[in-house]
């Protein structure tokens, strides 16, 4: 169990934490019941983590298909404000992130890093959301009497198997970028490193992001992936983790309604795995044809 | 209570002496329900059954003729591209679109019909609800689906109640009536008791929970209540009456709960869509995905399922 806070002059029984998944805005436990004990280096149990089911999946994608109306009409701005605050959060609360980092198995110096890096990401896709559809829409010239322009939409429900290593920065950085697009999502934690994964869902949860948006799972990828790429619900997968095999039975599955299937693999400390191109993955571009009464030659606008 | 029926004498029981109903023991009657597990090829069976149940309603004010149209070509097509699903049992609109729907459903076994009485809040004289039902009837309604005076029935006027629902069922005959009793307005359950004895003793042929057009519709105890009126009713006459919970349910689970609970209550002979029904308008979609769902491995979206 994980070893919190040791008061030096009080003997008291320690309350541990129940770990517990993030679906809609609500903390359940897994709808199967089924738990498990991921260790740490030194053997000890880190916890009792729900062991998620294939409901549990359906549950949190129709919590997202539900959510996803309301945050594809938010303005970009609050979307970013919202991103803004999920950093502010997270900034007040470093220390227990580090602590769980550090029971996880990583070290100090490494834990602050992981921790300082994730708040900054956060802050950095907050910068993109009302920026990236000036990089990534046109006006198209096209040589007729039409005003042809292409803008980005977000592509709906996102399912995503998030990093195995690295659980924090990681899992932040696979979500940030999808959000900020626009998009609402199940993401499926890490599984031997769950424990920061699912405090950072408290984060979500006390940060304006409107239930459902983001809907965080934790259990074993071998009996979900499957059920992540064949949902005829789910618009896009994102897999950043390493199994070959497993990527090839998503990128099977996934073919039957022709779901986006993207491979992301990355140093996630490194700057370099930041970047918009992140946030027009999850972005379907729509072309739109509207007739003008003269063509451009004439001196006439739209 | 009885209803005695001696030389073709019917004695008209006493309204204020219906049951009264314990709240709490009916709240945990109905947890049972929920608590069975249905899988696999009984599930299939009875998502199939509760298509065959289903009213498919439409009732807005914005209804057009192309609506209902659409509407009816759902009925009769609920999913083609499933092999061997049943078509619902009727459509429900208003009495203005009986025409529209009986013309889109020649040939079919699918049945039309129509509420009437001032729906939904039944606030007109008798004369007037008896007008709206005759046209209903004269459009061509294989059902009419009436409203009680809830206000008459608040103020104890149980007899205006009776005499109403007598003086339209005195115009349905071959016509069924439900009769709507809109349990959401009714408050506790002694008075659902009480409004489903005295519709069954007026002459429905189906008691109906809700319009739908008020919170709460149709609940798990609010039907078992009526459901055990139901029972009791045919325990002293041999009558059978339909019941049809309607409003507020929209996916399969819930769906395939009241089918335990009407089968654990009344048997198997009320298992059909003779005797049982759903009001519902988006229940259809959800029941073919879980279909779907069985057939394939696959959970659904609504991308692949009409529009309601």
């Amino acid at each position: 169990m994980s070893k919190g806070v040791k008061y030096k002059n009080e003997k008291r029984l320690e309350i541990l934490k129940t770990y517990k998944i993030y679906i809609g805005g609500k903390f359940p436990r897994t709808e199967s019941g089924r738990y498990y004990n991921p260790l740490d280096s030194k053997g000890n149990i880190l916890g009792n983590i729900c062991l998620s089911s294939r409901k549990d999946f359906r549950n949190a994608v129709v919590a997202a298909r539900s959510a996803s109306v309301g945050w594809s009409a938010r303005t970009a701005f609050n979307r970013s404000q919202i991103l803004y605050r999920l950093g502010e959060i997270l900034e007040g609360r470093r220390a227990q992130f580090i602590e769980e980092l550090k029971i996880q198995g990583s070290t100090s110096a490494k834990a602050e890093k992981e921790v300082n890096n994730s708040i900054d990401r956060l802050i950095y896709y907050a910068g993109w959301c009302d920026k990236y559809q000036q990089i990534f829409s046109s006006v198209n010239p096209v040589s007729s009497s039409y005003y042809n322009f292409s803008v980005c939409e977000p592509m709906g429900v996102v399912a995503i198997i998030a990093p195995e290593e690295n659980s924090l920065i990681g899992l932040v950085s696979v979500i940030a970028p999808v959000v900020a697009g626009g998009n609402t999502c199940v993401v499926l934690a890490s599984e031997s490193k769950p424990l920061c994964s699912v405090t950072f869902a408290e984060v979500i949860n006390s940060s304006d992001v409107p239930g459902g948006v983001i809907n965080i799972l934790t259990g074993n990828a071998k009996e979900l992936a499957g059920h992540f790429s064949s949902h005829m619900d789910v618009n896009a997968i994102i897999y950043s983790r390493t199994d070959k095999e497993e990527l090839k039975n998503i990128q099977i599955n996934a073919s039957e309604n022709m779901k986006r299937v993207f491979y992301w693999k990355s140093d996630w400390f490194s700057v370099k795995a930041q970047n918009p191109y992140k946030i027009r993955d999850l972005q379907e571009i729509k072309t739109t044809w509207h007739p003008i009464e003269q063509i451009g030659g004439a001196g006439s606008g739209y | 209570m009885t209803t005695i029926i001696n030389n073709n004498e019917i004695i008209i029981p006493d309204f204020r002496n219906t049951p009264l109903i314990d709240q709490v023991g009916t709240e945990e009657r109905v947890s049972r329900f929920t608590k069975r597990s249905i899988k696999n090829e009984a599930k299939e069976a009875g998502l199939s059954m509760v298509l065959s149940m289903i009213d498919l309603t439409t009732l807005e004010g914005a209804d057009t003729q192309g609506k209902v149209k659409q509407m009816c070509y759902k009925a009769r097509h609920l999913h083609d591209s499933v092999p061997g699903l049943p078509t619902v049992a009727a459509v429900c609109v208003y009495p203005s679109l009986v025409s529209v729907a009986k013309k889109e459903l020649i040939g079919t076994d699918i049945k039309v019909a129509s509420v009437a009485t001032a729906f939904p809040a039944g606030q007109t004289p008798l004369k007037v609800k008896i007008a709206d039902t005759q046209f209903a009837i004269d459009q061509g309604a294989d059902e009419v689906d009436m409203v009680i005076s809830r206000g008459r029935f608040h103020s104890g006027d149980y007899n205006y109640v009776f005499d109403e629902i007598a003086s339209i069922k005195n115009i349905c005959n071959d016509v069924r009536l439900k009769v709507i009793l809109e349990t959401g307005e009714l408050g506790a359950l002694d008075k659902v008791r009480r409004a489903s004895d005295i519709a069954m003793h007026a002459g429905a042929d189906f008691i109906k929970t809700s319009t739908g057009k008020i919170k709460p519709a149709a609940t798990l105890p609010v039907t078992l209540i009526m459901l055990e009126a139901i029972r009791d009713y045919h325990e002293k006459t041999g009558i059978m009456v339909g019941m049809k919970p309607a409003g507020g349910i929209s996916n399969s689970k819930l769906a395939l709960h009241y089918l335990i609970m009407v089968k654990e209550v009344l048997g198997d002979a009320w298992l059909t869509n003779r005797w049982f029904r759903f009001g519902a308008s988006s229940l259809a979609n959800d029941v073919l995905k879980q279909i779907v769902k069985l057939r394939t491995g696959r959970y659904q979206s609504n991308d692949y399922f009409s529009i309601d």
